[in-house]
């Protein structure tokens, strides 16, 4: 145990926490050191709470020195997502319309963790209402990848991986609608999962499109996410999707994987997400990662999901519709930014409203408030959202005929490696595309976990690995994932994070 | 729409040449503790924005969650209402910009109401229509909206708004008819009994408070003209938020007269949302419905389905109150009330009065009375609701006790109701304030009676010749010197006896 504090786990890091061998106000503050070394270039951070969360960090101590944590995560500290609401923190979801907002109230999730004891560094950086797959729609300006400072960290929630790939927090929180946890983690090389829909509160989760929109963990490890996805999970009353059953353990799940044992259990590859559209490096890693599994003893066999090809035209149908109704509450008359509209002596409401939301929201905002607003008109709801719903329901019934016949599906996380900052910004669809293996795991509302595979030969760059789950299941994609964890981390003598480049000194 | 000088035509002549169709749009605000989907109070009157939280001020993040209690409510409300009640249904969110509405959208049920396809019989004199219920759905009410400056107290010309988000989410239940056609010559009347039945029926489930004056009851109505003998119904105007049962039947009327005056100019109706003028008693042009009212429904997905269970709902059936048409009945025979007296009961909006009143221990027939002439005149007079003077049925109920006691007589009664209705207190401190108690003293009502005897003596020579019925002179004479508090049944033995 002689690793720096920050290049960590998380369960390493509670380990020496209650050793003894370190303090909760000295990791925090390790942490805080860290960010104000390196995020000046990668700018993960939109807002960083360094008095919040050192009193916070003493509390903890406090409560350890009493003997009586309040978590098995006491004391460790951890970034949000700038999307989840946050009590006295600002709270703008990467955009200018939220804008010095201050919630009077904590996300269901951010309550557990501070009720857990876990000191909240701050809240990061994401695409403008987590539309986009780069975290270049943010309003305040791009994150960047720490394993390549000109290249994109994935989004939306490119902050929270940033931050864990740039060792500037041990966990983080994020939240997946169409691979927002997932993409970024796998560009990244960091784990990201997406857990069952309904399985974590999404209370104070600003919602992009809330039969989509799940919280999850971001973190270095797949135990470290198990650790962080039991803490913030189960039932809340006050979000009445979320499910009232518990899920079976997701640590013994990680912990009973790492052991490397796979013998029995039938894996799937999604014929439908891979090939054409695929970067050959990442394919080259996902059937190494895929080779792994059988040599643990799995059972591996094509599978055909007829209806993901439609998934992607699916989701830009269902998302912007629920977006289009989601946002129309930002319009200047209760909080956020409010704009006098030019030329007009002594405005309207109505014209306030129009100013406003005119100079609030960025383009890929307004354009998915177009999409979704069009698609639900009158007289073209039926043949929209209408039809985008049946091939939803095709879609499940895609994964429910493959979960009869496998218990988990594997897949590329993401078609390609990091590209580079601007390269698809002019182009929506080629963004869009980047989600194309992520989406399908929101339309059914099942788990996902993305793990890293490897580098590609092609680009040096990380690859994600992604695993996923019937609804409830959750604790396979920790098993499987944790086994294959283990079994690349002895190939490569370590994390993968330990081959991204150094990024001291990188400081402004 | 010009909103002046609306040329109407002569009831008379719209039937002539038109059958209207009516459709009557109720919306009934829950008295539930707390709101439709959160926990904030519901109490009327707080302080502006003290009742509420992130859920109901549309806050980012904040999420709703389905208050059972609203629930429960509405599907009793559709039991009592005949309807079939779904077996699975969503709610639905319609989308528009107000700054009332937290969220810019409302959060209601669309194409899958919790009750649908029930019916109330209506009885307007002794004839009975059945109103279709279309539905009955369960929705959030919006903020209220105060327009400071300006002439019309309306958005435009305002100088600003307050907007007190207290009401934002309380919740409401949409009652809406079917086309109610055949109505003829009673449209207007039959409107009223619908909306006065069904707020009775809302009582009698004491699922509301049911106060139209409050905005707890609130009626739209929409009228359209067919030309007679036409099953095609005529384009329709909604008149929106008349708020009492009087100007509902008001509003029908006024609504067919000017149906039909453009109609047989060779003009045609805009299907438009009109405003009701309680003052001068007409509509005026609101909004036009257009392409701009195209609310963008959807299935609101932070909420699941509402699904009760049959168990659940035939519970709720056994928790109905007698229904309308069984209770008029029995009551009819309890209180042995002739047809005519019912109906004049019933159409008058006394029912539950009267009930009441009895209760309180008065008789059916001093029950009756009170309601139905004076205080029924009352309301007449000064145009509000017989249930709304100020007159409770305790108190009819006190100052029929006090005359069955002889401490009052009919004409004093009435000035005890002058003094209810002016609110000056209880019926036995009218009585005290205003010294309007029965002279019981035959001392002071003797010495009336010989001043009046002195005072006329040839009416007292002709009594004394045994003309008794020139008594009744005297009689008045002595109860105007008493200034109406005495006995007169007392008054007369006495003279009487004098003269004897």
């Amino acid at each position: 145990m002689s690793a720096p504090l920050i290049r960590r786990s998380a369960a390493e890091l509670a380990d020496a926490l209650a050793s003894g061998e370190t303090t909760s106000v000295a990791l925090t503050q390790a942490h805080l050191d860290r960010i104000a070394e390196v995020d000046g270039p990668v700018h993960a951070f939109l807002h960083v709470d360094a008095e919040g969360a050192l009193a916070a960090a003493e509390a903890s101590d406090a409560r350890r020195a009493a003997g009586s944590p309040a978590s098995a995560l006491d004391g460790v500290p951890i970034a949000v997502k700038d999307v989840l609401a946050t009590e006295g923190l600002p709270t703008t979801c990467g955009s200018r319309i939220l804008e010095g907002w201050i919630p009077p109230y904590d996300a269901t999730v951010v309550a557990r963790l501070k009720a857990a004891g876990l000191p909240i560094l701050g809240k990061t950086n994401m695409d403008e209402f987590a539309m986009g797959s780069s975290t270049e729609h943010s309003a305040y300006g791009p994150t960047r990848n720490p394993w390549d400072l000109e290249r994109i960290p994935g989004g939306s929630g490119g902050g929270s991986a940033a931050a864990l790939a740039a060792f500037e927090a041990p966990l983080a929180l994020g939240t997946d609608t169409g691979g927002s946890i997932r993409q970024p983690g796998a560009v990244t090389g960091t784990v990201g999962v997406k857990p069952t829909y309904g399985a974590v509160s999404r209370y104070g989760l600003v919602a992009m499109a809330n039969s989509l929109d799940q919280v999850g963990p971001v973190t270095r490890t797949v135990l470290d996410a198990a650790l962080l996805q039991e803490l913030v999970g189960g039932h809340d009353p006050l979000d009445s999707t979320s499910i009232a059953d518990p899920l079976p353990s997701l640590v013994d799940a990680a912990r009973q994987g790492a052991g490397g044992d796979l013998a029995g259990l039938r894996v799937g590859v999604i014929r439908e997400l891979s090939g054409e559209g695929y970067q050959d490096g990442v394919l080259a890693r996902f059937q190494h990662g895929v080779d792994l599994l059988v040599a643990a003893g799995a059972e591996v066999v094509e599978v055909s999901c007829p209806s993901f090809v439609h998934a992607l035209a699916t989701y830009y149908l269902i998302m912007p519709c629920e977006v289009s109704s989601n946002l129309a509450k930002f319009d200047a008359m209760r909080y956020g930014l409010r704009v006098q509209p030019e030329g007009i002596a002594s405005p309207s409401a109505e014209e306030v409203m129009r100013a406003s939301r005119d100079a609030g929201f960025g383009d890929e905002v307004k354009r998915r408030i177009v999409l979704g607003t069009y698609a639900l008109s009158s007289g073209y709801y039926d043949a929209y959202y209408g039809t985008a719903q049946r091939v939803r329901t095709l879609i499940k019934g895609d994964f429910d005929a493959a979960f009869g016949q496998v218990d988990v599906l594997v897949s590329p996380t993401s078609p390609t490696t990091a590209f580079k900052l601007g390269e698809k910004l002019d182009d929506p669809l080629a963004m869009y595309l980047n989600d194309l293996a992520t989406i399908p795991a929101n339309l059914a509302g099942v788990p996902g976990l993305s793990l890293p595979a490897g580098l590609a030969d092609d680009t040096g760059l990380p690859v994600g690995f992604q695993v996923l789950a019937p609804v409830m299941a959750d604790d396979r994609v920790y098993r499987v994932g944790a086994a294959l964890e283990a079994a690349l981390e002895s190939e490569w003598g370590g994390p993968l994070l330990a081959q991204a480049p150094a990024l001291e000194g990188a400081a402004r | 729409m010009s909103a002046t000088a609306e040329t109407l035509l002569p009831f008379d002549d719209v039937l002539a040449a038109f059958d209207p169709a009516l459709g009557l749009e109720v919306h009934v605000e829950l008295n539930t503790a707390t709101k439709m989907f959160c926990g904030c109070s519901t109490v009327f009157g707080g302080e502006p924005n003290t009742q509420v939280c992130p859920t109901c001020l549309g806050l980012p993040g904040a999420m709703p969650v389905v208050n059972g209690k609203a629930v429960e409510s509405a599907i009793r409300i559709g039991l009592a209402l005949n309807c079939r009640i779904a077996e699975w249904c969503r709610f639905a969110r319609k989308n528009y910009f107000y700054p009332d509405m937290p969220k810019n959208f409302q959060t209601s049920q669309y194409d899958e109401p919790i009750c649908f396809d029930g019916w109330m019989d209506v009885e307007v004199d002794g004839e009975t229509f059945r109103v279709e219920i279309e539905r009955a759905h369960m929705e959030e009410d919006t903020g209220k909206s105060t327009h400071v400056g300006g002439a019309t107290g309306r958005i435009h010309g305002a100088d600003y708004s307050l907007v007190d988000y207290n009401r934002a989410g309380i919740p409401l239940i949409e009652i809406v008819t079917k086309p109610i056609v055949g109505a003829g010559e009673r449209a207007p009347e039959v409107a009223r009994a619908y909306v006065q039945q069904l707020r009775e029926l809302i009582v009698a489930l004491g699922v509301s408070e049911a106060r139209m004056d409050q905005g707890n009851l609130r009626a739209d109505v929409n009228l359209s003209l067919a030309p007679k003998g036409s099953d095609v119904l005529g384009t329709r105007t909604e008149t929106k938020n008349v708020n009492s049962f009087r100007s509902v039947e008001r509003a029908v009327r006024f609504e067919m007269q000017r149906h039909a005056a453009i109609l047989q100019g060779g003009g045609s109706i805009l299907q438009e949302t009109r405003h009701w003028h309680e003052d001068t008693g007409i509509t005026t042009s609101g909004r036009e419905k257009s392409d701009a009212e195209d609310y963008r429904y959807f299935p609101e997905p932070d909420l699941v389905p509402v699904a009760p269970s049959p168990e659940w709902v035939e519970e709720l059936r056994g928790t109905l109150p007698e229904n309308p048409t069984q209770r008029r009945a029995r009551l009819q025979a309890e209180w042995g009330f002739s047809d005519l007296e019912m109906r004049d009961t019933v159409g008058a909006g006394a029912l539950g009065l009267v009930e009441e009143t009895i209760a309180a221990g008065a008789s059916p027939q001093a029950a009756r009375k009170w309601w139905l002439s004076d205080l029924a005149r009352r309301a007449n007079d000064t145009g509000v609701e017989i249930g709304e003077l100020g007159v409770s049925p305790a108190q009819v109920a006190a100052v029929q006790a006090l005359v069955d006691a002889g401490s009052l007589n009919d004409k004093l009664a009435r000035q005890v109701f002058d003094g209810l209705v002016a609110g000056e207190g209880t019926p036995e401190e009218i009585v005290a304030a205003r010294g309007l108690a029965i002279v019981s003293d035959d001392g002071a009502l003797t010495a009336a009676v010989d001043a009046a005897i002195a005072a006329n003596p040839d009416v007292a020579a002709k009594i004394r010749d045994g003309k008794v019925a020139a008594a009744g002179a005297l009689i008045g004479a002595v109860m105007k010197e008493m200034r109406g508090q005495a006995d007169a049944g007392r008054v007369r033995e006495l003279i009487l006896e004098r003269l004897a």
